[in-house]
This record gives structure tokens, C-alpha cells and sequence, in this order.
């Protein structure tokens, strides 16, 4: 039988996945492994594991084997820490995995970006269940509907590795995977402190979230988990403004489901302009003060 | 200590790439292949590992054609004293790689193995935690930081916001990503010691069953072509205009 299991690691996970499921089409269940989820997203049940501490992934897919028993399809949103885990699961359990789905053409043919998504691979699954992750701008959201059914569940989670310390940065700032503004900075920006007061300034000033590229994060101007693109973080605001970036293909990788792409930069012909919306010659340093007094 | 290094063969990050145009795949005629960037950070932090502690051979081994040879050369180059070739032409699938990769890794027991947390072609980020899983070890995905002792390692890894620090006895499994290090550059005297180097070719301990296949490959939907605005004003007025701000 065909059914789809959501593993959310947190409850926003829950309410991004509605939307997915709905173009699956599938009846679905929701295990919330943290905090509880809404009771209307249009599934069938809401299985809480009430976890205080996201084990780690060894200890995790112990953990969840014999929960997938039943399911077609086990989903996650795309992130670092599904990933980390799913295609463990996938490993531990023996199934096929598809990586940051984008499009589904049917319950067993997706549709993903290869090669710093200047590809969109349409795979096959040739085997049940399959594994995913799942990047939500992709799917609208459905009108919500019902109230499902809870249901709690004890996880075993034995890991061989040990946790020795966690940090979370970010702060006031919204999340960059739910911003509906974001103000991203590239190499020219010198250093962390003028990184701060120029792409954060102006971030503030719009209510959004700061990103950066590798070039960025890489000379210590920004931290790792602000970076934005192939290999960090894929965004779709409402509004992106990319100030003092070229435009690489890895660093579009993660932008292009941005509804407005404006770009800052001092070179005409730099490559981001064939891509941005609207694109602005200018030196970042003189426009992004004038941007904050024009809005002011 | 053992450590074994897969790397994987893909063509140039900075090269574009199109779809053939029948869309059976993706058009790599003239491209340059190079070792995965994440799996030549693997290599490098093998590399220092053996210059910090001393005793460590590395083992790095390649699926696929007969021309991965190149990048197993080139790994030989950078450090690695042994290179295995498992050549084949049949098509695998993370699953089918991590399978590969299992039978291996049983065969020569390394404490430690170190790998790219996804490969540049097809962005899967499956085959480390696959592998994993078959060997039933601990791993540390997402490494940006990794400290040897004579039990295991400590890894610091990135996360969706922040990181984490986690302790993992050998044997383990790490992937490494792009902030572990900066790979050296290889000059002439490692790429003539590369030469006599020992690479074994052999064939595939398992047959590959694939699960996930490419049907069909396509270029992305365009955006549509966007313009140049002349002044601060104009570009704060649009975005006035269209409820952005
Ligand atoms: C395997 C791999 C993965 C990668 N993953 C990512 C990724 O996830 N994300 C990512 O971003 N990159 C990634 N990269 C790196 C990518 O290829 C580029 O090197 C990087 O995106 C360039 O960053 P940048 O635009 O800040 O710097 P640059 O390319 O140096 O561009 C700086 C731009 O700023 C402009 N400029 C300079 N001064 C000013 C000024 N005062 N005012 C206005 N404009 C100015 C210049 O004209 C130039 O266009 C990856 C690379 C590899 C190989
Ligand atoms: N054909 C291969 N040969 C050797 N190692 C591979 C191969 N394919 C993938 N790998 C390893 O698996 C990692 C993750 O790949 P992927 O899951 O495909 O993104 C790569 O960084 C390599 O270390």
C-alpha cells in the first residue's frame, strides 16, 4: 500500500510539508520528533517521539527502522540534518534514496537539480519504500483541512558517538529558510564588523535575514551558516538583494526560487546581472546607505 | 593507523554544463574532470593526519571508468600511498556505491574513513551515511574541524545553524566539507613519486542492483531576462511598486 511518512525534526518542518504532500498525493502520517505540530495540515495522524535533543544520526535511524515499517515514501524537509540522517536511514534500511526533490511527475518519478542546478534530472525510483528529501518552495501550499488523529511513540536512540558541546548563532534575525527578505554580502566586504553594519544594517532595516557566499564565509567575513548556495543553504524569499557577488553558478544554485533577485555590483558585466531582476552599477558602499535613506 | 579515502571522479565545478539534446544525459564533451572538491579536502586531511601523527597509510580507491586513474594519480600525488581502481561501466547508485565501497572497506578494515559530503555532479550527499550504515559506524558528517587520538577522532561539524562538536571511536566514518581545509598545490616532484606509486585495478565485489535511476536530464526553466535600473530611486521605487518593500 501507498503512504507517506513526514519526519519533521521540528514543528516548522511540519507545517512546510503540507504542501509536498499534497502533490504526492498520498495519504500521510506526521512523526514529529521535537515540540508538537498543528492538527490541521491534511494528514491522517500525528505521531509525537517528544524528543528534548535531536540524537545523533547513528542512533536516530536505530531509532526510526521500524517506525517506517508501513510507508512508501519516508520524507524530510531538505536540510543538513536531514540529510545527515535520512541517508543513514535510507543505508541502515536498504532503500532508495532521492536527494532535494523539487517535482514530482508521479508517486515513483522526481524531479532534481544536478550539478549546481544548472540541471534538472528526472529520476526513476525502481523499488519501494524510497527515502527523500524535499526542498518546499517547490510545492504551494494546500487550504488546511481536519484534525488528525495523535498518537505518542518511545524512541530507542543508542549512539556510538558522543555529543561534546552544540552551538546555535543567529539571534533577532528571521531564519534564513523562511525569510521573506534577504540581503546577501560577497567578498568585498571586507571584514566581519563591516559585513555586520552594511548587509546586517540593511537587513534590519527591511526586517530580513543576512546571507553570504563561500568567498565570504571562507576569508571569516560571515559564519558558515549564513552561506547561501550549492553547498550551504538554498533560499526563496520574496525579495533577494545580492550585494558585491558575481554570480557563480554555485551561488545562483540557491537563489533561483527567489521571487525578486536585485543585484549590487560595481562590474556591468558581471555574470549575477544576466540573472537578477533588476541590477544596479554601483558601488555597494554608496548604495546601500542611499537604499536605507530612500526607504527610510 | 589505516585510513581509506573514496574519491570520486566528476567533471569541473567551474565548467557549465548542458543537457545533450536528445536529454539522455549531460553533455561533458571538452569538460575537464577533476577529483571531487570535497573528496580532495578528504585526501588533504588524510594527508596532515599522517604528517601530525606518523604511522597512517592511506588507501584511496575510485569506482567507475578506467580514466579515474587520473584522479587517483593525482591523489597519489598529494600524499596517498595506495590507490585501487574498481573498474566497471555499469551504472551504480549511491546505494549501490556505498555497497561497493562496504565490501572494501571489510576487506582492509581502515580505523578511519574520510570522504566528500557530496559529489559535485550529482549533489547527493547519500553515500558517506550509506556506507556508514552497512559498516554499522559512527559518523561525522558536514567536518570542519577533525582531531585524532589513539582511539577515535573528534570532529566539529557544521550544522543548519550553528555546530556541533561529537567524539566517535574507531572505526568511523567522516565527510568532510569545503571549511575542513585548503587542499595544497601538487608540484612536480609528488606528481613524478605519484608515477611509482602502487594503483591496483580490479573489478567490483558486488553487482550492482540500482534503485534510483536518470531518466532524462533538461536545462533548468529560465528566469526571465531582468534589466538594469540607473539609479537608487528607480530601483526603491519598483520594488515600492511591486510590495517587495
Ligand atoms: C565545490 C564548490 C562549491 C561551492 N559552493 C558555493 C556555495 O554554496 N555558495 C557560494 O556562494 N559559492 C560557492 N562556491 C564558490 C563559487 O564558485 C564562487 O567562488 C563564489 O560564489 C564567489 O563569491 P563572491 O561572489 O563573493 O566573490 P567574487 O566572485 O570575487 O565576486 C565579488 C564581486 O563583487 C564585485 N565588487 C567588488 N567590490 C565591489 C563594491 N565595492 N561594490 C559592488 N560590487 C563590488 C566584483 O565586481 C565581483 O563581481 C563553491 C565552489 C566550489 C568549487
Ligand atoms: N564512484 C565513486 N567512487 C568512489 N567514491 C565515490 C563514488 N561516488 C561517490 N563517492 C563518494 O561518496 C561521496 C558522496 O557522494 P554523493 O552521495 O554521490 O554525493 C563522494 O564525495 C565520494 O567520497
Amino acid at each position: 500500500m501507498s503512504r507517506l511518512l513526514v519526519i519533521a525534526f521540528q514543528p516548522s518542518d511540519a507545517v512546510a510539508s503540507a504542501g509536498f504532500a499534497a502533490s504526492l498525493g498520498l495519504p500521510w502520517d506526521l512523526l514529529c520528533l521535537t515540540g508538537a505540530s498543528d492538527l490541521d495540515l491534511g494528514n491522517e495522524k500525528i505521531i509525537s517521539a517528544n524528543l528534548d535533543l535531536i540524537p545523533p544520526a547513528d542512533g536516530l535511524a536505530t531509532g526510526l527502522a521500524k517506525a517506517i515499517d508501513g510507508y512508501s515514501h519516508i520524507a524530510c524537509v531538505s536540510s543538513m540534518q536531514s540529510k545527515d540522517f535520512l541517508a543513514r536511514l535510507a543505508g541502515t534500511s536498504d532503500l532508495a534514496m532521492v536527494t532535494d526533490v523539487v517535482g514530482i511527475d508521479s508517486p515513483t518519478t522526481f524531479k532534481r537539480p544536478i550539478v549546481a542546478g544548472s540541471i534538472i534530472a528526472t529520476v526513476e525510483v525502481l523499488s519501494s519504500p524510497v527515502a527523500m528529501t524535499f526542498r518546499p518552495a517547490g510545492f504551494p501550499k494546500p487550504a488546511r483541512s481536519g484534525v488528525s488523529v495523535q498518537e505518542s511513540i518511545t524512541l530507542e536512540t543508542p549512539s556510538k558517538a558522543t555529543i561534546v558541546s552544540r552551538s546555535v548563532r543567529g539571534g533577532a534575525r528571521p531564519d534564513l529558510s523562511q525569510a521573506k527578505v534577504i540581503v546577501s554580502g560577497g567578498r568585498p566586504l571586507k571584514d566581519a564588523e563591516t559585513f555586520e553594519r552594511v548587509i546586517g544594517g540593511l537587513a534590519d532595516k527591511l526586517g530580513g535575514a543576512i546571507g553570504a557566499t563561500r568567498a565570504a564565509v571562507d576569508s571569516g567575513i560571515a559564519p558558515n551558516e549564513i552561506q547561501v548556495g550549492q553547498t550551504g543553504k538554498i533560499v526563496a524569499p520574496d525579495l533577494y538583494i545580492a550585494a558585491g557577488i558575481s554570480g557563480s553558478t554555485q551561488h545562483m544554485a540557491g537563489i533561483k526560487d527567489s521571487k525578486i533577485i536585485v543585484a549590487i555590483n560595481k562590474d556591468p558585466d558581471a555574470p549575477i546581472f544576466e540573472l537578477a531582476d533588476y541590477g544596479l552599477v554601483a558601488d555597494l558602499y554608496d548604495a546601500i546607505p542611499a537604499i536605507q535613506n530612500e526607504i527610510a | 593507523m589505516k585510513v581509506l579515502v573514496p574519491i570520486k571522479r566528476v567533471v569541473d565545478p567551474y565548467t557549465k554544463v548542458r543537457p545533450l539534446a536528445d536529454g539522455s544525459g549531460v553533455d561533458t564533451s571538452g569538460a575537464k574532470f577533476e577529483i571531487n572538491p570535497f573528496d580532495e579536502i578528504a585526501v588533504e586531511e588524510a594527508v596532515r593526519i599522517r604528517e601530525k601523527i606518523g604511522d597512517v597509510e592511506i588507501t584511496v580507491v575510485s569506482i567507475g571508468k578506467s580514466e579515474c586513474e587520473e584522479q587517483l594519480r593525482k591523489a597519489l600525488a598529494m600524499g596517498a600511498d595506495k590507490a585501487i581502481l574498481i573498474e566497471s561501466d555499469a551504472e551504480f547508485d549511491s546505494l549501490s556505491i556505498a555497497k561497493e565501497l562496504a565490501a572494501l572497506a571489510t576487506e582492509l578494515q581502515p580505523e578511519l574513513i574520510l570522504m566528500g559530503k557530496q559529489a559535485t555532479d550529482d549533489d547527493c550527499n547519500q553515500v558517506g551515511q550509506m556506507l556508514a550504515a552497512k559498516l554499522n559506524r559512527p559518523q561525522a558528517t558536514f567536518a570542519s574541524k577533525v582531531e585524532v587520538s589513539t582511539s577515535g577522532v573528534t570532529v566539529t561539524r557544521e550544522t543548519d545553524d550553528g555546530d556541533e562538536t561529537l567524539s566517535l571511536p574507531f572505526p568511523c566514518l567522516v565527510t568532510a566539507d569545503l571549511r575542513l581545509n585548503e587542499p595544497r598545490y601538487i608540484g612536480l616532484p609528488g606528481i613524478i613519486k605519484a608515477r611509482s606509486k602502487p594503483l591496483e585495478r580490479r573489478t567490483p565485489a558486488t553487482t550492482p542492483v540500482v534503485k534510483v535511476r536518470v531518466v532524462r536530464v533538461e536545462a533548468p526553466p529560465a528566469r526571465e531576462a531582468g534589466r538594469k535600473v540607473s539609479s537608487v530611486s528607480e530601483l526603491v521605487s519598483i520594488l515600492k511598486d511591486r510590495g517587495a518593500l
